[in-house]
């Protein structure tokens, strides 16, 4: 794989993002061959360039016409090394499940590339885009909607095997399947219950036995404990953990509690309005954020310590997001911003390390989409 | 004192027998007073919020025994029509989820004005003058355009600040919010939560706060009860309670949400799930999670300890749980 090429300054609107190393594929067979090649600790194993997602607005039945577009993800690029967990956070309507859902090739882009081992996946077909199927599986919200009522538990966690058999021999399923419910803390005896009969907890565990059971190199976990109560919540985020150690998985964590995920990431990436914002590694984005957006997000979440009321200086943005069909001109975040001028309604900001920080040695030297970039503790109390 | 539910006891007879949802809950409300009742579902916050509103179905719901005492009166012994007059004039209700909440053909405004007409005898268009009012009190700009238009036409922050209009519309005395934030994103959830604190100010209104979020709970309240299958375990000042608490179930809580401000080990988890309410474990309802649960655990419900003037804990060992710190 490439190495790692760091460029400085705001180039162009990615310069921080390694270079990708395309492959290029005659046959499919040798797209398969790279695509089931391994990844070492530390590689980019998924590289998302500039990856746009439109979705038509359309007027009129018989004869539909497009008169507009909601830009839900809207040119976003970052890598995600292997075995790692990238966070990624964003008030609702931001784009984080489109994004989700594009590298899961369930939707497709706009425009734009998502690598997987230089495999372009959004233009891959066929067994190609079978095998990266293979290896990027997704943990969904919502455990009670996202498994079948009238399936047992070894039917749902099983019917991978159906589209992939070669993972698993049709005489060995039931045991692969015991052996799941066993990694994720499940008694295996459970394997003819029926989702109902489970807890949110227990049934978040099913749909992660289900992500597990092709080996996946790259999990998508979006959301994945928003809907489980605190006590459960502290139980499934260690399971993850977990497994993540054990099976060298690479997590793609979406969600909207930021202390969860500074909990979970290594790095973190801010979202708003379709665009990325802010990212950097969880103390760059947390103790050093440079983004008011990022900084107004942290300071309004409340944190479990009254005596902390008093000395965090909380930023109260006003007004609510704007749509996504119709965005500001220049920044997105200049509507509710209180720094902004001018400059930000002209000129978009690129996601890149602010100038004045690319020389320093500091935490604040990360990418953030800001004109008037500047570092600010807002999580801890003076 | 303004409400005093004492001794609350609620059931609900289903099928697969009687879910004993509230368990001789105690607990004070003064004016003025934020008190937040926190718990998982199922530990009967809502049902004991509901059963002092008075909007409990019943059946498969009863109240089994117990009082609420509002202003000295018990609610309890009160005809049908003598409550409703209470509902909305003195207490008032803020509900989750605002969409589900607002009715989907009347417009805002209609439904706001209905409730000057029906309680003040107000004419429509006296009542609708007064409903741009609340709409610009709760700060949702061009009120007096939006007065008439439908509650999906809303954004989720301005569907909530409107219930809180809502709630607000009769000057209640007491308000009582069941998650008000839970669906909002932070960003909006911090500013409804400041409107609610600021009108809680100025109406010196007694607030009750049925939450989830210890995060939300150190920002607003002033006393926290916890709930666990129908019981308060644990009740104390915020402060108290945060640095120091008395049952080892509070205590699993605060260990089990990870920290904005540091990155933290391994997260604790309570084990086990919340019991099944129809088959309460006997003794202490806590005591298969608790790590430090002894025989007398098992076989003697705890009463609520005194543990200091104003903190009470229902736990045998509460002097150890805050000894081992």
């Amino acid at each position: 794989m490439a190495e790692l090429k760091k460029e400085q300054g705001p180039v162009d609107a990615t310069p921080n993002v390694s270079e990708v190393e395309t492959v290029d594929a005659v046959t499919e067979a040798e797209a398969v061959a790279a695509i089931d090649a391994p990844v070492s600790q530390g590689e980019p194993i998924l590289q998302v360039r500039n990856l746009v997602k439109h979705f038509p607005l359309t007027q009129g039945i018989l004869f539909k016409k497009q008169i507009g577009a909601v830009k839900a993800v809207d040119g976003i690029s970052f890598d995600l090394y292997a075995g790692e967990t990238l966070g990624i956070v964003g008030e609702s309507g931001c784009g984080k499940s489109t994004v989700a859902k594009l590298l899961m090739t369930l939707e497709r882009a706009t425009a734009g590339e998502v690598f997987y081992k230089g495999q372009d996946i959004t233009k891959l077909s066929g067994r190609a885009l079978k095998a990266v199927r293979r290896n990027i599986q997704m943990v969904f919200q919502d455990p009670y909607t996202s498994l079948n009522p009238r399936m047992t538990v070894g039917d749902i966690i099983g019917e991978p095997f159906d589209i992939h058999p070669e993972v698993a021999p049709k005489g060995d399923r039931r045991r692969r399947v015991q052996e799941l419910l066993d990694v994720v803390g499940l008694n295996p005896e459970y394997i003819n219950r029926y989702p109902h009969q489970f807890s949110g907890g227990q049934r978040q565990r099913i749909g992660i036995a289900r992500g597990l059971a092709l080996n996946p190199e790259i999990i998508i976990c979006d959301e994945p404990v928003s809907a489980l109560d605190v006590s459960v919540q502290a139980q499934v985020i260690n399971l993850m953990e977990k497994l993540q150690d054990e099976f060298n998985l690479s997590y793609v964590f979406i969600a909207h509690d930021l202390s969860i995920v500074r909990h979970i990431s290594d790095r973190v990436g801010v979202m708003y309005l379709g665009k990325m914002a802010e990212i950097g590694t969880d103390t760059q984005i947390y103790d050093h954020p440079t983004h008011p957006y990022t900084q107004a997000l942290l300071s309004a979440v409340p944190v479990p310590d009254p005596s902390a009321r008093e000395g965090r200086e909380r930023i109260i943005l006003t007004g609510d997001v704007p749509s996504p069909a119709n965005p500001p001109s220049g920044c997105r975040f200049r509507t509710r911003c209180w720094k902004a001028e001018e400059r930000c309604a002209t000129e978009e900001p690129l996601l890149a390390i602010p100038e004045r920080f690319v020389s320093a040695a500091t935490p604040a030297a990360h990418e953030s989409a800001c004109h008037f970039a500047e570092e600010k503790d807002v999580v801890h109390a003076a | 004192m303004l409400l005093e539910v004492r001794d609350l006891y609620v059931e609900f007879h289903t099928r697969e027998g009687v879910a004993k949802a509230v368990n001789g809950v105690n607990y004070s409300v003064a004016e003025g007073e934020t008190l937040a009742v926190l718990g998982e579902s199922g530990s009967g916050k809502s049902v004991t919020a509901q059963a002092v509103m008075g909007i409990l179905d019943m059946p498969p719901g009863k109240i089994a025994g117990g009082e609420i005492l509002f202003k000295d009166q018990d609610l309890l012994k009160l005809k049908a029509d003598e409550r409703r007059k209470i509902r909305g004039q003195e207490m008032a209700m803020i509900f989750q989820d605002a969409l589900s909440s607002l009715n989907p053909v009347l417009t805002v405004g209609q439904q706001l004005a209905e409730m000057f007409v029906v309680h003040r005898g107000m004419s429509r268009k006296d009542a609708k003058a007064k409903a741009v009012e609340l709409m610009d009190r709760v700060r949702i700009p061009a009120a007096k355009e939006r007065v008439n238009q439908y509650p999906h036409q809303f954004s989720g922050g301005m569907r909530q600040r409107i219930m809180i209009a809502m709630a607000m519309a009769l000057e209640p005395s007491l308000i009582i919010a069941d998650e008000p934030t839970t669906a909002l994103d932070v960003t909006v959830q911090a500013q409804v939560m400041d409107l609610l604190a600021e009108l809680q100010r100025e109406l010196n209104m007694g607030l009750i706060l049925i939450t989830h979020d210890l995060g939300v709970v150190a920002d607003v309240a002033d006393k926290i009860a916890v709930m666990y299958a129908g019981r308060i375990v644990e009740t104390a000042p915020v402060h108290e309670i945060y640095k120091a608490p008395a049952h080892p179930y509070t205590k699993g809580l605060l260990q089990s949400i990870p920290r904005l401000d540091q990155k933290g080990r391994e997260l604790y988890a309570i084990k086990g799930l919340p019991p099944n309410l129809t088959r309460i474990p006997p003794g202490c309802a806590f005591n298969p999670r608790c790590p430090m649960a002894q025989d007398v655990c098992r076989s003697d419900v705890p009463p609520l300890y005194e543990v200091d003037e104003q903190r009470r804990s229902a736990c045998h060992f509460w002097k150890e749980t805050l000894d081992a710190r």
